[in-house]
């Protein structure tokens, strides 16, 4: 370490506006999936200012005047006192801005802008799905008389049949009769919670039972009567669940996930899937501990949830 | 020492010679490039090099093959939910020699990653990993990671169950790293379910985005191999290195870090009395 020489100057000198610079783009990453329309803006904001800050800190040498080295002295013997008078004037450049110097600001400068204007749609365009909305869903699943009350049946259907086969999907549907008044379902999804395999019951499936309703538009749903008297199961790793979907065994990290239904005009209408970390009870007395839609592995309760604290909008 | 006397070349010959030469010195004057063609393959690399430091070189033929049959395929090859499956069966049964050159891509696939592992175990055990080299091994490792996506992002265009399946749960997989992982899902999804968007973004990763960055890090892993040299073996007599590292001052003792130097090592021993392995 040199030893400190008052009046020495450091360069470059500390500075927030990085930290602050930063904590711009927090906030506009942040702001981008909660309020895009609030925070996120206002995190552009304060990315710019500081940015704008920051590079002035930085260029300071280049734009202001040259700095003035004093040179060093070393009063000789018996010079007691310093004329400043007779100190040389600090050699000023006679160009300020040598024109070498311009012309390379001005190369890189325009080369970034050009650049950053080219990339920013192409990036926008290859990461906006990261940040896009869930598919809402909203798929009619047949009458609620082809649902036998305390039955089970795996029900295939199509999320958006425009898509083809790739959007087929499949819910495990038992009808629990009436709780006051209305009917009460319990549709599980059957993507394992630990990496998404599709889970299967553990117990007969009637194949014969097989059912094709045609729900209007083209859109068929097929039904296949089951009982999962062992629960569910995954062939991939091993999840094991209960009837209900709470895990019993093996990696999965919390309950089978459920679909939203509704009942219109006498049919069962399923809606976009919720996460689920425990369901205590049976049926339609069922207690279910709901929390928005969480991708297979992630932890939704537990201390372990910290690790996935935002989630893409809904 | 009796100078054989040569054979005078015939006439023909000569004018033959000339006729071969020309081109080669017409595009040697404008371009440099038979110099510099002959730079990289007559570069001087220890006498000892051992049959284990061609692994390199396979792994990069394995690529090189990858890369053209893979276009070959792309040629027949329909990205589409609806398509994808049948034109694979298209390129197995119908297009000549479809299911050879199918076959190649696919077994190849699995000899790349397993070559760059052998490749990375000659590297290590040899100890070419050291002072100057690091930055090699580094980029070595990206290269790594990027072929390994190569592999993820194939797996799912044969768009049948297995494929299929192990995609969503890689899929899932990436989506429980923490924080990120479930934009990270997103993002390779296309969206929030896997759906047409799905293939045809992994087919534009496995044929466009990755095989570019890694010809680039190709480029750049094989510039340095060629301006530091090939290591020699780790029994070597011989010092190691590029020429001109050899040129460079000596550090006082004579002896420099990660060099093999056995000179050097000869003439003045080390502090520690030479023991070192």
């Amino acid at each position: 370490m040199e030893p400190d020489e008052p009046g020495r100057r450091h360069d470059p000198g500390p500075t927030l506006y990085p930290i602050g610079f930063a904590a711009g783009v927090v906030c506009l990453l942040i702001g981008l999936i909660v309020s895009p329309r609030l925070i996120a803006p206002i995190g552009a904001a304060i990315t710019i200012v500081f940015a704008f800050l920051w590079i002035r800190d930085a260029t300071k040498s280049y734009r202001g005047k040259p700095e003035q080295v004093e040179p060093e002295r070393r009063p000789g013997r018996g010079e007691a006192t310093e004329d400043p008078a007779q100190e040389p004037a600090p050699a000023s450049s006679a160009e300020r801005f040598p024109r070498n110097r311009f012309l390379e600001g001005a190369t890189l400068g325009l080369g970034a802008l050009i650049g950053l204007i080219v990339t920013a749609p192409v990036a926008a365009m290859a990461l906006g799905p990261a940040f896009g909305k869930q598919q809402k869903v909203n798929v009619d699943l047949g009458p609620l008389t082809d649902y036998p009350e305390g039955e089970w049946r795996i029900a295939t259907f199509m999320l958006d049949p425009a898509q083809g086969e790739i959007s087929r999907r499949t819910a495990f549907v038992r009808n629990n009769g009436l709780l006051e008044g209305k009917p009460s379902f319990t549709l599980i999804s059957n993507r394992c919670v630990h990496l998404g395999c599709p889970v299967q019951p553990n117990g007969p499936v009637f194949d014969n039972t097989k059912q094709t309703i045609s729900t209007g538009g083209g859109e068929e749903v097929t039904l296949i009567k089951m009982l999962p008297a062992g629960g569910f199961g995954c062939p991939c790793h091993g999840g094991q669940y209960t009837s209900e979907g709470n895990r019993t065994a093996g990696p999965p990290v919390r309950s089978l996930d459920r679909y939203e239904y509704s009942i219109v005009n006498g049919r069962l209408i399923i809606g976009s899937t919720f996460s689920v970390a425990n369901v205590e009870g049976t049926g339609k007395d069922a207690l279910i501990e709901k929390y928005r839609r969480a991708g297979p592995g992630q932890h939704v309760d537990g201390w372990e949830q910290i690790f996935y604290p935002l989630q893409p909008p809904s | 020492m009796a100078v054989a006397a040569r054979p005078r070349k015939s006439a023909r010959r000569q004018k033959l010679e000339a006729a071969i030469t020309y081109p080669l010195d017409w595009l040697e004057e404008r371009s440099g490039v038979v110099g510099g063609i002959k730079y990289f393959l007559f570069r001087k690399v220890p006498a000892d090099t051992n049959w284990m430091q061609t692994l390199g070189s396979a792994t990069l033929t394995a690529f090189i093959v990858q890369a053209v049959t893979g276009v070959i395929l792309a040629m027949y090859y329909k990205p589409e939910p609806t398509t994808a499956y049948q034109s694979i069966q298209h390129i197995m049964n119908d297009v000549t020699l479809g299911w050879l050159v199918r076959g190649m891509h696919k077994w190849g696939a699995s000899v790349f990653i397993i070559l760059m592992f052998f490749h990375m175990g000659r590297v290590f055990l040899f100890g070419a990993y050291k002072y100057p080299r690091e930055l090699n091994w580094i980029v070595g490792v990206m290269l790594l990671a990027v072929g390994m996506m190569e592999g993820f992002t194939g797996y799912l265009l044969p768009w049948d169950q297995t494929s299929y399946w192990a995609t969503v749960v890689g899929i899932n997989l990436n989506g429980t790293a923490p924080f990120l992982g479930p934009f990270i899902a997103q993002f390779l999804r296309g969206g929030s379910e896997i759906g047409p968007d799905t293939l045809s973004r992994f087919y534009s990763m496995h044929m466009l985005l990755i095989p570019g960055a890694i010809m680039a890090l190709i480029g750049l892993h094989l510039y340095l191999v060629v301006r530091l040299g090939v290591t020699s073996p780790p029994w070597s007599k011989e010092a190691a290195g590029a020429t001109w590292l050899e040129e460079e001052p000596a550090s006082p003792n004579g002896n420099r870090a990660g060099l093999t130097q056995p000179t050097a090592r000869a003439a003045a021993p080390r502090a520690n009395g030479g023991d070192d392995a």
